[in-house]
C-alpha cells in the first residue's frame, strides 16, 4: 500500500527535506561541539532558546519565523553570557554554571508560553518541544512531471528554505576556516601562539551551534536538535581518525539517520497495517541513536568488538604491534 | 491576595494545598542535599541525562498497564518504568564515557535525545492507540501539582524526607568520595558503591520529583540550590544545609505562587524561585557573592593607599588629592602634618613594610598563602619569633 505520488511529493518530501537538511547541518557543526568537549553546550543553547521564541513571537504577534528566530538568537547570545558570567564570577565548574542558566531560561520559557496560552495565543509547548514536521507542506507539484517547472521549485516551503541557507552556511564557514577550526579544535595554545584567535573561533563555533539549532528546532524540536548535534558526529567519530573524514562520515550518517527514521515513522506503521504515523522527529533521534549504537559496537578499530578483536590478536602474537 | 497567598503559604488553606505545598517543599530539601554531592563530584549535568531517560520508561509502564487491564493510570507502575529507563540512560552514559573514546558530555547528549526522542515515539503510539487516562502522560514532561492527588503529595513528601535521611546518615562517606574518591578508595572505602548510592538518590530524587516538575526541568532541583549553597559558605555541613533549605525554600514558594495564581505551571515556577535565590546569592552573599567581593577588594586597595600615603608623609614626601582627604577624614593628618595618631600608624605601616620586605627577600618560600602581604600586620600573620628575628635583621647597623 504506497502511497500515491501527489500525496508523496505534496506531505513526505518537503518534510523528508527539511529533515535531511537539518540533520545535514547539526551533524556538520556537532563535530566540533563533539571534539570540543562541549557536547552539553549543544543541550543548553537548545533549552536556553525557548523564552526567545516565545519572546519574538509575542513580540511580532504572528507565527512569522524571523521575529522568532531573532528572538532564539538573542536568547542563544544571553546564555552564552551568562554561562560564562556564572563560570567566571561565581567560579563555579561549567557544567554546573549551564544547568542553572538552561533550565532557568527554560522555565521563564514554559511561563511566558502558559500566560500567553490564557490570551488565547496560538502556541503551546508541544511543537516548540517536538518540532512539527508534519506540517512541511508543499502544496505545487501535482505529480513527477510538475518538478520541471520553476514555479513550482519556487513555492517550496520556507522552512526547507532556511535550512538550505543555513547548511550552505555552515559547509561554507566549515569550508572557509577548515585549517583555523582544526587548529584551534585539538590544540588551541599552539593557536594561539600562530596568531589565530582562539577564543574567537571558540565563540564563533558556539554561535554557528547556537544558529544551526534554532533553524533545526521549527523541524524537529528544541530537545530532538540535540540528538542531530551529537550523535552522528560521535558515531563518525568511532569510525575513523581523520577529521575530514569525520565530517564528511558525519553528514552522511546524519542525512541516513533523516531518511531512515521519517521513513520509520511515516511508513512504518502503515506497513504493519496501522493506520497513523509515528512522531518523525522523534523516530530520527532513535535513528540516529541506533547509528551510535552500531558504531560503539562494530567501529573497526574504536568500537567494542573491534578492540576486542585488537587486544586478542595481540595476545597470540606479541610482536605484531599494529 | 495577601490573606490567600499567607493561608497556603501557613498551610491553613485546606488540607490539600497544604499537602501539595508541604510534599513540594520536601521534594526541593531533598534536591538540595542530594545535588550538593552531585555538585560537588562534577556530576550535575549528569542528572539530566537521567531525568530525560526516563520518557521511554514512562510511556512502555503506561502500555504494559493498559495491556495489563490496569485502571487508568497507575503512579507506582509508571514511575517504575521511570526508573528502569532512567537508570538504563544512566548506565549508557556511563558506559559510553568509559568505554568508548566519546567524552562524557558527548554521552550525555546523545543518551539524553536518543532517550527522549524514543519516548516521544512512544508517546505518539500511545496518542494513535486512543487508550483512557493518556492525558496524564504529558505532566510528566512539564509537571503539575494541580492534578496531585493527595496520597502522591503525602507520599513525595515522605520519599524525599527519607532521601534526605539518607545523606545525612551517609554524610561522612559521602563527604570523602566528593573531595577525595582516590584517598577513599586507598583507606577502603567503597567508592564504587558509594558512587552507586549517590547516583540511586539522585535516580531516586528525580523521578519522585517528575509529577511535580516535570522530567525536563527536574534536574534545575539537583543544580540550582547547591549552585546557590555555595556562595555562602566553604564548609560541607553548611552546604548541605544551606542548600536543603534554598531547595525546600523554593519548593514552598512555588507551590504557592503556581496555586496563587492562574496558569503558572508549579514545575517552571519552582525553578524560576530558585533561580531567584541563585541571583540574590550569586550577587549578595557574604562569602563569595560578587558584592562581597568587590567590598573585600575595594577594602584591601583602601587599605593599601592608605599606608602608602602614611609612609610617604613620614619620609616627608607629599600627599595630594583624594588620600589627603581621607587621611584628614580619618583624624591622621590635619593642617599638612600628621597628627599624634596619624604617626602612630604611619610607623607602625612603615616597619610594617620593612619587616615584609626583610621576610620576602630571606624566606620567598614561606609565604602563607592566605595572607595579603604588605597590607595585614605582620605580627597577626607571622609567629613572634619570626618577627624578632626580621626585626633583628632589618635594623640597619
Amino acid at each position: 500500500m504506497m502511497p500515491d505520488v501527489q500525496e508523496f511529493l505534496q506531505i513526505d518530501a518537503p518534510a523528508l527535506l527539511a529533515a535531511v537538511l537539518a540533520c545535514a547541518a547539526c551533524a556538520l557543526v556537532g563535530n566540533f561541539l563533539v571534539l570540543r568537549r562541549q557536547g552539553m553546550m549543544g543541550d543548553a543553547v537548545s533549552h536556553a532558546i525557548l523564552p526567545g521564541i516565545v519572546g519574538g513571537f509575542l513580540v511580532a504577534g504572528t507565527r512569522e519565523t524571523l521575529p522568532m528566530m531573532l528572538g532564539a538568537l538573542a536568547a542563544a547570545a544571553l546564555a552564552g553570557l551568562l554561562i560564562e558570567a556564572v563560570r567566571r564570577l561565581g567560579r563555579l565548574e561549567s557544567g554546573a554554571a549551564m544547568g542553572v542558566v538552561f533550565t532557568v531560561m527554560f522555565a521563564a520559557g514554559v511561563v511566558m508560553i502558559e500566560q500567553a496560552s490564557a490570551g488565547g495565543v496560538d502556541l503551546d509547548a508541544d511543537c516548540v518541544l517536538y518540532g512539527q514536521l508534519e506540517t512541511i507542506l508543499w502544496l505545487a507539484p501535482t505529480g513527477w512531471d510538475s518538478l520541471r517547472d520553476p514555479a513550482v521549485w519556487a513555492a517550496l516551503p520556507r522552512e526547507v528554505l532556511t535550512l538550505a541557507a543555513v547548511f550552505a552556511l555552515c559547509a561554507a564557514l566549515v569550508g572557509l576556516f577548515y585549517k583555523e577550526l582544526k587548529i584551534t579544535t585539538f590544540d588551541p595554545a599552539l593557536a594561539s601562539t600562530l596568531g589565530i584567535p582562539a577564543g574567537l573561533f571558540h565563540y564563533g563555533v558556539v554561535l554557528l551551534v547556537a544558529a544551526t539549532a534554532i533553524a533545526a528546532f521549527e523541524a524537529v524540536g528544541s530537545i530532538l536538535v540535540i540528538a542531530m548535534l551529537i550523535a552522528p558526529p560521535a558515531a563518525a567519530r568511532l569510525l575513523t581518525d581523520r577529521l575530514a573524514v569525520q565530517i564528511l562520515l558525519s553528514v552522511a550518517l546524519g542525512v541516513l539517520a533523516a531518511l531512515a527514521g521519517y521513513g520509520a515513522a511515516a511508513f512504518g506503521p502503515m506497513l504493519l497495517g496501522a493506520s497513523h504515523s509515528l512522531n518523525a522527529a522523534g523516530m530520527i533521534a532513535v535513528a540516529s541513536g541506533l547509528i551510535l549504537a552500531l558504531a560503539v559496537l562494530f567501529g573497526p578499530r574504536h568500537g567494542l568488538l573491534g578492540r576486542r578483536r585488537a587486544i586478542g590478536r595481540l595476545r597470540r602474537d606479541p610482536e605484531a604491534v599494529a | 491576595m495577601m490573606d490567600e497567598a499567607l493561608r497556603i503559604l501557613t498551610f491553613q488553606s485546606g488540607f490539600n494545598s497544604a499537602v501539595v505545598v508541604a510534599g513540594t517543599a520536601a521534594l526541593g530539601l531533598a534536591g538540595g542535599t542530594v545535588g550538593t554531592f552531585l555538585l560537588l563530584r562534577r556530576r550535575a549535568l549528569v542528572s539530566d541525562a537521567l531525568s530525560h531517560a526516563t520518557l521511554p520508561g514512562i510511556a512502555v509502564a503506561f502500555l504494559a498497564g493498559a495491556a495489563l487491564g490496569l485502571p487508568e493510570r497507575s503512579l507506582p507502575l509508571l514511575l517504575a518504568g521511570a526508573v528502569v529507563s532512567g537508570v538504563a540512560g544512566l548506565l549508557t552514559v556511563q558506559l559510553l564515557s568509559r568505554f568508548t573514546r566519546l567524552t562524557e558530555d558527548s554521552a550525555i547528549g546523545a543518551v539524553l535525545s536518543v532517550f527522549f526522542g524514543l519516548g516521544v515515539v512512544l508517546l505518539s503510539v500511545i496518542q494513535n492507540l486512543e487508550l483512557g487516562g493518556q492525558a496524564g502522560l504529558k505532566t510528566f514532561i512539564l509537571g503539575q501539582t494541580a492534578a496531585m492527588a493527595q496520597g502522591e503529595a503525602i507520599a513525595i513528601g515522605l520519599l524525599a524526607a527519607g532521601a534526605a535521611l539518607a545523606v545525612a546518615l551517609l554524610f561522612k562517606e559521602l563527604r570523602v568520595l566528593a573531595f577525595d574518591p582516590g584517598f577513599a578508595a586507598v583507606q577502603g572505602w567503597p567508592v564504587g558503591a558509594l558512587d552507586l548510592v549517590l547516583m540511586g538518590l539522585a535516580t531516586f530524587v528525580t523521578v519522585i520529583g517528575l509529577q511535580t516538575v516535570g522530567l525536563i526541568l527536574v534536574v534545575a532541583l539537583l543544580i540550582i540550590p547547591p549552585a546557590a549553597a555555595r556562595f555562602w559558605t566553604d564548609r560541607l555541613p553548611a552546604l548541605t544545609v544551606a542548600a536543603a533549605v534554598i531547595g525546600a525554600l523554593s519548593g514552598w514558594l512555588g507551590a504557592t505562587l503556581s496555586a496563587l495564581f492562574p496558569k503558572l505551571p508549579a514545575g517552571a515556577v519552582i525553578v524560576l524561585v530558585a533561580g531567584g535565590f541563585f541571583l540574590v546569592s550569586f550577587l549578595f552573599a557574604p562569602a563569595r557573592g560578587l558584592v562581597a567581593a568587590a567590598l573585600r577588594q575595594g577594602r584591601l586597595r583602601l587599605s593599601f593607599a592608605e599606608r602608602r600615603a602614611l609612609t610617604d608623609r613620614l619620609a616627608g614626601r607629599p600627599v595630594e588629592g583624594a588620600m589627603a582627604l581621607w587621611l584628614r577624614l580619618r583624624g591622621y593628618a590635619r593642617n599638612g602634618a600628621l597628627t599624634p595618631a596619624g604617626r602612630g600608624a604611619a610607623l607602625a605601616a612603615e616597619r610594617d613594610r620593612r619587616l615584609w620586605e626583610r621576610f620576602l627577600a630571606d624566606y620567598p618560600a614561606l609565604l602563607p598563602a592566605h595572607a595579603n602581604w604588605g597590607v595585614d600586620p605582620i605580627d597577626s600573620v607571622l609567629p613572634g619569633d619570626m618577627v624578632r628575628l626580621l626585626e633583628e635583621r632589618s635594623t640597619p647597623s
